[in-house]
């Protein structure tokens, strides 16, 4: 065991996790608010950076214009589908919303490729691709200002929960019919919670376009962000964070141990291992409130 | 006027329970029976190998994943990779020269086996935790055939499925091949006919309405989770060799993916939960709209001199077969089955509808 080699694989992977984590996040912060799982959060990665992409590459905008653009149509993307999709939803078994969800994935996926091409796409957001030396261990330079970005982003999003709207979004997740009752207005905080889980979203999107390029692939980070999502507990914005790191160096290591035995493509399953092993041993998650069910 | 419904009532139970009380419908069943019996006979080979044989096999998948959604209510995104099991099961012990009535049993229960481990997180979990769980599952059991190359021989390697002979006729012809898989599906289908009017389809109806509400009344609702999973799973595994052996005759496990699953779900939910005839509706639709689809806009581009690129026709089936998802679950959430039969209810005492 090569001591530098662990330290490597650790420092990305920790830093390839908290870009995991931002699409975790969003996904964390619709169900929060609306007690939906979003499985539709990858394509809704993918359909940012395309977004983004289209604006810089197609209309010409330099990239400093186009990102906050590509956020705002996101946003109003986000708060669009909450209200045409999702609010006619309300009241259906879990299955029929999980499975719309779905369908817009698989709708995007077709959509975002047919229109603009599927070939891979170049977003340069002027992160340098050189890597990065810390003494003798190597770093990707560009995971890590995305993985820097993310923190500042989900730290962000902490803060912003203790805001006033925050509280209000907090208040709805408790607990709906009350909060109507006192004056809040729900729908307008779920819808809110979709807008800016759209723009977190496209954030990750735009971060893993810059260093993957912008494909159909994208969408793939779902699972990834599933995985975090349940081990964090669905509820909890910190258990994302926590869980971002744990998945990411998770994957880092299992691909640099494992992938030389097995013959490759550790990284994929490992996701879908935490989060039986989560669903397993601990259903809530590490961080999430334990849901009590009424007779 | 069709059904002569109008002013008549049952007078017997017997009448009433039947399968198909009217003897309208009964023609129907035996029409469209017979229209599956002479399809080798009458279609072109082409289009029995490449659309009715699909349909079959996967209206039989539907129909067993049906069970499982809409019979139990519990949610299942791992299902491609439950066939998938059943078929290199049944695969391998055919390599080895187990007779293909025992193999494809084998590779049911084998599927049956796996299956009720995906159901036994059930016990633990539900809802959106379930599908989170299923989900993961397919992910595994993918990694796993793909990987262990004594399942598949390897990441790329494709299994020959020797040739086979069921009840001593050899399943070498397409037609052999189309009344074996026609064979296992009428089988299934009744099964599904008539689980509906035993103590088990009705066990299965009370957890998936409310699993407390069900064990309040005595029906122990994990131990009839386990069960719709164990059987839901067998049906999967036996569809997995019928596939193996009639449609593909070669597997390999990059066809046992999630897009699979996914798509016999939607299969699921776009004919209609619960609904046997809207298993075959949806397999349906979700084979051939695609396909049509992609001729009609080819046709129509030709038509008007437009040219559509290439990555936007191959982007078509996807684009489409999200929308219809969506689409249903948003207009007609019980799927073409509940359209179906509302067009029933309405002609079953046309033109006196003052007699419903």
């Amino acid at each position: 065991m090569d001591l530098s080699l662990i330290l490597e694989l650790s420092v990305n992977g920790v830093f390839v996790g908290l870009m995991y984590a931002l699409v975790a996040a969003g996904l964390v912060l619709i169900y929060k608010t609306s007690g939906i799982a979003n499985l539709a959060q990858g394509a809704l990665a993918m359909m940012g950076a395309y977004v983004t992409w289209a604006i810089s590459a197609r209309l010409g905008a330099p990239v400093w214009l186009a990102i906050p653009l590509g956020l705002a149509v996101m946003f109003g993307a986000g708060v669009l589908t909450e209200r045409l999709a999702l609010r006619r939803m309300i009241g259906q078994p879990v299955i029929m919303v999980i499975m719309l969800t779905i369908g817009m994935e698989i709708m995007l996926r077709g959509v975002l490729p047919g229109v603009f091409g599927a070939a891979v796409k170049k977003l340069d957001v002027g992160i340098p691709n050189d890597p990065l030396f810390l003494g003798d261990i190597l770093v990707n330079r560009a995971t890590m200002i995305g993985g820097l970005i993310s923190l500042a982003l989900i730290a962000l999003a902490i803060v912003f929960f203790n805001s006033r709207f925050g509280v209000l979004m907090r208040a709805v997740s408790d607990d709906q019919t009350a909060s109507w009752s006192v004056g809040i207005r729900v729908e307008r905080a779920i819808a809110v919670a979709w807008g800016l889980s759209a723009v977190m979203a496209t954030t990750a999107g735009i971060l893993w376009g810059a260093t993957q390029g912008v494909d159909w692939s994208l969408s793939l980070l779902l699972i990834k962000a599933l995985a975090i999502a349940i081990l964090g507990g669905l509820d909890s914005i910190p258990g994302v964070l926590v869980a971002g790191v744990l998945v990411g160096l998770a994957e880092s290591l299992a691909t640099g141990f494992l992938d030389p035995l097995v013959g490759g493509g550790t990284r994929d399953v490992v996701a879908s291992v935490i989060i039986l092993m989560t669903l397993m041993l601990r259903p809530h998650g590490l961080f999430g409130r334990e849901h009590i069910e009424r007779v | 006027m069709f059904y002569r419904r109008a002013g008549i009532l049952h007078t017997r139970y017997q009448d009433e329970r039947q399968l198909w009380p009217f003897a309208f419908d009964r023609g129907l069943v035996a029409v469209a029976f017979a229209m599956l019996l002479a399809a080798p006979f009458v279609f072109e080979r082409l289009y029995l190998v490449t659309y009715i044989l699909p349909w079959i096999i996967w209206s039989t998948a539907a129909l067993g994943l049906n069970l499982l959604m809409g019979g139990a209510g519990q949610i299942h995104l791992g299902y491609g990779a439950v066939i998938g099991i059943g078929a290199y099961a049944s695969v391998h012990l055919l390599r080895a020269g187990v007779p293909l009535e025992i193999a494809m049993l084998a590779g049911g229960l084998m599927s049956a086996a796996v299956g009720s481990l995906f159901g036994a997180t059930a016990l633990r979990v539900k809802g959106l935790y379930l599908a989170m769980a299923t989900l993961a599952m397919q992910y595994i059991v993918d990694f796993l055939i793909s990987h262990f190359e004594f399942i598949s021989g390897g990441t790329q390697a494709t299994l020959q499925v020797p040739p086979v002979r069921f009840l001593g006729v050899p399943l070498a012809s397409d037609g052999a091949a189309y009344y074996f898989a026609l064979g296992v599906c009428v089988v299934v289908t009744l099964f599904m006919l008539n689980v509906k009017r035993t103590s088990f389809g009705r066990a299965l109806a009370a957890v998936r309405e409310k699993d407390y509400a069900a064990a309040v009344i005595g029906v122990d609702s994990f131990r009839f989770k386990l069960l719709a999973f164990w059987v839901s799973s067998f049906i999967g595994g036996v569809v997995g060799s019928v596939l193996a052996v009639s449609y593909y005759r070669a597997i390999s496990p990059d066809q046992f993916h999630l897009d699979l699953s996914i798509q016999l779900v939607a299969m699921v939910i776009v004919g209609g939960l619960g609904s046997v005839l809207g298993s075959f509706f949806g397999a349906a639709l979700i084979l051939f709209a695609p396909i049509v689809l992609n001729h009609l806009v080819g046709a129509g581009a030709a038509l008007l001199g437009l040219s559509i690129s290439a990555d936007l026709r191959a982007h078509l089936p996807l684009m489409l077969y999200g929308a219809m998802i969506m689409g249903f679950l948003l207009w007609e959430p019980l799927g073409l089955a509940k359209i179906y039969n509302n067009v029933r209810n309405y002609l079953l005492v046309w033109p006196f509808r003052h007699a419903r």
